[in-house]
């Protein structure tokens, strides 16, 4: 369980170091202190609401990943465990995911500069990237089935289905905002700004979603 | 960058004002509504558990006597029982529920940052409730491994349920999760970005900082149960060996290889001690605002309280290898875990030393509020004892499959937060309904329930001294156990019954309030908070009128020397009333 409780310790310290700097040298009691309505206004303006929830839902799935991390690493102790060769399709796959982040970057600096000509092939570059990764991760869990390699076989193909689907859900999840945004775009039904603020929001999300998929790959490959 | 709170921005708000009934109270995205929605929902699983443990209870009290308890049964009973009032009922009604209600009133917003996804969240809360309450109708019934689901019984052939009752709980489970996660993303970015002017982080009321906190406990810690419900539907239904273990069912060898049923108790535990702290620390909160207010007295080291919500939070999460010290770890490890167990202690002392001293010298008012309260103090301080028992390694092994644990969490996780729960009720059901609800009837309850568990669960401790084991159907004849054991056991069924009987006079007191009760002061207990502020009573949508309240103050200006009211609102100016400190506000 260390691997949760590390990332857990890491995600509740900041937590902490943010609550500490918001009470530190405050005297609740006292009403009104110099002169006018005190207030430490909370994080900012009001585009910030998004991104707070959306950092919160990040730390929520870095949970989930960090635990299933957890038990992979608890599981992988037991005697009957055997590695398992992973599919030389995901390095293709890897590849497209780190295209698809590129791509929504480049996307995200045309619409922070104003340059809206880059919306649309940026977005339908990402869209398409990201799709092709979803696909080739459903190919190589065929080409395992195909080779015999399921889940029973050994707890390693287990856990290569789990966390592997686990990931390809939330990058589905991504597609679907993504699709909401690029509708607004292709029918031009949105102002700029909130655009801009979603593709933001999105960039985010790939590039954190790239992190994970890093890490587990990367695990995948050594163990 | 100035600060412009979130319902002053008119482009950023998303605008939902109700217009039909449907849309105002069906598919409503309004907070209150919302919180309306939880509550009901939630105490209804809760009295489909509350019947469920009363049947337990009769096969204990009077073994054999009912030919409608079996052992697959009974089994049955315990899962659910458990499984609703912890999750289904606790975890929705103080977050779901209160956690609704409260925050945006008490923060002083005009509802949820993301009304629609708090809509979205409910709903998928009552498809959960609706999986769960399924699986008492599918072949083989409801699953009867226990509420802790431990493999690798859970999924094997002999125990109630494993065809489809498992799997339903399971995906109940996952379902119940991501409405929480919808919920609590709502909560947390709520607290933090739409607070109104003035309502800095340490001048929230304490009832918020305790739902703030165990929201972030609660989203931490329920990825853990995913995870570990994830991987037991795949071992069921895919024949993985996550945590099965090569075994022999029934003669036969149903294809596992060698997992490892102590992984899931890990990822079990991992959640599911936090999930004790879900439930405990709104109740905290709470329960500070009740006493204090029907205290007139601020609450006893403000700061002090906050830092420990947050402190018994962190804490929460290294603690929960207590719950397996049966399961056979190493003796170092058991030791860690016991040490910071007890340490856990500490932080939860002050609070129970702080809210004797907020009573100390208070201008006490017994109202029914109070009286839950104070009730709570009492079992929490007597739960919180027992724990400090089983904490340690050597007194929880004998004790640990006895009905001492049974007494133990039932004291401090069932009964405490259920009186907060109460108390919480009685207290804003003024604001909540608009009107005042009957205090004798009121005061009967409390007394009747009050008395009642102790009269449950204080036998309890004894039998389980007496080494009587929890779990079994049947005692059946045994040396340890003398036949007065049996007498007690009819003790605590009499004693059950009477408690669950007497909860009628709460929902009479609720239907007499909503028919006749009369119409209340829109503050009737003089408090300070936010929300007994409201322009209209009951508050309506968007909760505060044309203009958002300003907030000029903490929330426990009770009692201020130089001040002719013995209260004085959040959002009352410092220069039309004293300021605090200088005028002796804290002791």
């Amino acid at each position: 369980m260390e691997i949760g409780l590390i990332t857990l310790a890491i995600m509740l310290a900041t937590l902490l170091g943010w609550l500490l700097k918001q009470s530190f040298n405050t005297q609740p009691w006292v009403a009104d202190e110099v002169g006018e309505t005190a207030h430490h206004g909370p994080l900012g303006d009001a585009s910030n609401t998004r991104l707070i929830a959306l950092m919160t839902l990040l730390a929520v799935v870095t949970s989930f990943f960090a635990l299933i991390l957890s038990a992979y690493a608890l599981r992988m102790e037991l005697g009957d465990w055997v590695p398992m060769t992973e599919p030389q399709l995901l390095w293709t796959n890897t590849a497209m995911l780190i295209l698809a982040s590129v791509a929504l970057q480049w996307t995200r600096n045309g619409a922070v500069k104003g340059q809206a000509s880059r919306l649309k092939p940026g977005l339908i570059a990402t869209g398409i990237l990201t799709t092709a990764f979803v696909a080739g991760q459903f190919i190589a869990w065929q080409q395992l089935r195909a080779d015999g390699q399921f889940v029973t076989v050994n707890p390693s193909n287990a856990f290569f289905f789990f966390l592997t689907g686990a990931h390809a859900v939330h990058i589905l999840g991504g597609l679907y905002v993504w699709a909401r945004a690029t509708t607004r775009v292709l029918l031009g039904t949105a102002e700029g700004g909130a655009i801009r603020r979603s593709i933001e929001l999105c960039t985010i999300y790939w590039h954190f979603l790239l992190l994970v998929w890093l890490v587990l790959f990367g695990l995948l490959l050594s163990t | 960058m100035s600060y412009v709170a979130i319902a002053d921005r008119d482009h950023e708000q998303e605008h939902h004002d109700p217009q039909t009934f449907i849309t105002k109270y069906i598919w409503s995205q309004d907070h209150k509504v919302i919180a309306i929605q939880y509550g009901i929902t939630a105490v209804f699983v809760g009295l489909i558990a509350l019947g469920l443990s009363a049947m337990m209870r009769l096969q204990l009290g009077f073994p054999d006597q009912f030919s409608f308890i079996n052992p697959e049964n009974y089994y049955q009973f315990v899962t659910m029982h458990g499984m609703i009032m912890v999750i289904y009922l606790l975890t929705a009604l103080f977050l779901g529920g209160f956690g609704n209600y409260l925050i945006p009133l008490m923060c002083g917003s005009r509802d949820m940052v993301f009304p629609f996804l708090n809509m979205v969240s409910y709903w998928v809360y009552l498809l959960s409730v609706i999986i769960l309450l399924i699986s008492f109708f599918v072949p083989g019934g409801s699953t009867g491994a226990g509420w802790t689901l431990y493999p690798p019984q859970a999924i094997m052939q002999g125990t109630p349920g494993t065809d489809w009752g498992i799997l339903l709980m399971l995906a109940s489970l996952g379902v119940f999760i991501v409405a929480f996660t919808m919920g609590g993303l709502n909560y947390v970015t709520t607290v933090l970005q739409a607070r109104c002017k003035g309502m800095t982080l340490m001048r929230m009321p304490l009832s918020v900082w305790g739902i703030f906190i165990a929201t972030i406990l609660g989203l931490l810690a329920f990825p853990a149960l995913l995870v570990s419900a994830i991987m037991m539907i795949f071992d069921k239904t895919l024949m993985t060996s996550f945590f099965m273990p090569a075994i022999s069912s029934m003669g036969a060898d149903p294809g596992y290889t060698g997992g490892s049923p102590i992984l899931f108790q890990h990822l079990f535990w991992f959640f599911g001690h936090p999930e004790v702290y879900i439930v405990a620390l709104p109740a905290f909160g709470i329960v500070s605002d009740l006493l204090s207010t029907h205290a007139r007295k601020n609450i006893f080291g403000y700061r002090m309280m906050v830092w420990a919500i947050i402190a018994i939070g962190g804490l929460s999460f290294i603690v929960w290898a207590h719950h397996m010290y049966v399961s056979g770890m190493n003796p170092y490890f058991g030791f860690f875990f016991a040490t910071t167990t007890l340490i856990i202690a500490v932080p939860t002392a002050l609070k129970v030393y702080n809210w004797v001293l907020t009573l100390w010298e208070g201008n006490i008012h017994l109202r029914v509020p109070m009286l839950f309260s104070i009730g709570f103090v009492f079992t929490f301080i007597h739960g919180g004892l027992t724990g400090l028992f089983l904490g340690n390694v050597t007194i929880d092994l004998p004790l640990s499959d006895t009905y001492f644990v049974v007494a133990h969490f039932h004291m401090v996780m069932g009964v405490s937060p259920v009186l907060v729960v109460f108390g919480a009720i009685y207290h804003w059901w003024p604001k909540i309904s608009g009107r005042m609800y009957n205090e004798t009837l009121g005061k009967w309850h409390f007394w009747m329930t009050f008395l009642g568990t102790y009269s449950i669960y204080l036998p309890m401790h004894y039998l389980g001294f007496q080494g009587v084991p929890r779990r079994y159907f049947s005692m059946g004849n045994t040396e340890f156990m003398p036949a007065s054991a049996q007498d007690l056991n009819a003790w605590i069924t009499m004693s059950a019954l009477f408690v669950a009987a007497s909860q009628l006079l709460f929902f009479t007191n609720i239907i007499w309030s909503l028919t006749r009760g009369p119409k209340s002061d829109p503050n009737p207990w003089d408090a300070t908070t936010l929300e007994w502020q409201t322009p209209d009573h009951p508050p309506k949508h968007g909760n505060w009128g044309h203009e958002l309240p300003e907030c000029h103050r903490w929330a426990y200006d009770y009692s201020v020397p130089g001040y002719e009211e013995d209260f004085i609102p959040q959002n009352v100016p410092a220069d039309k009333a004293p300021a605090g400190r200088d005028h002796g506000g804290e002791h």
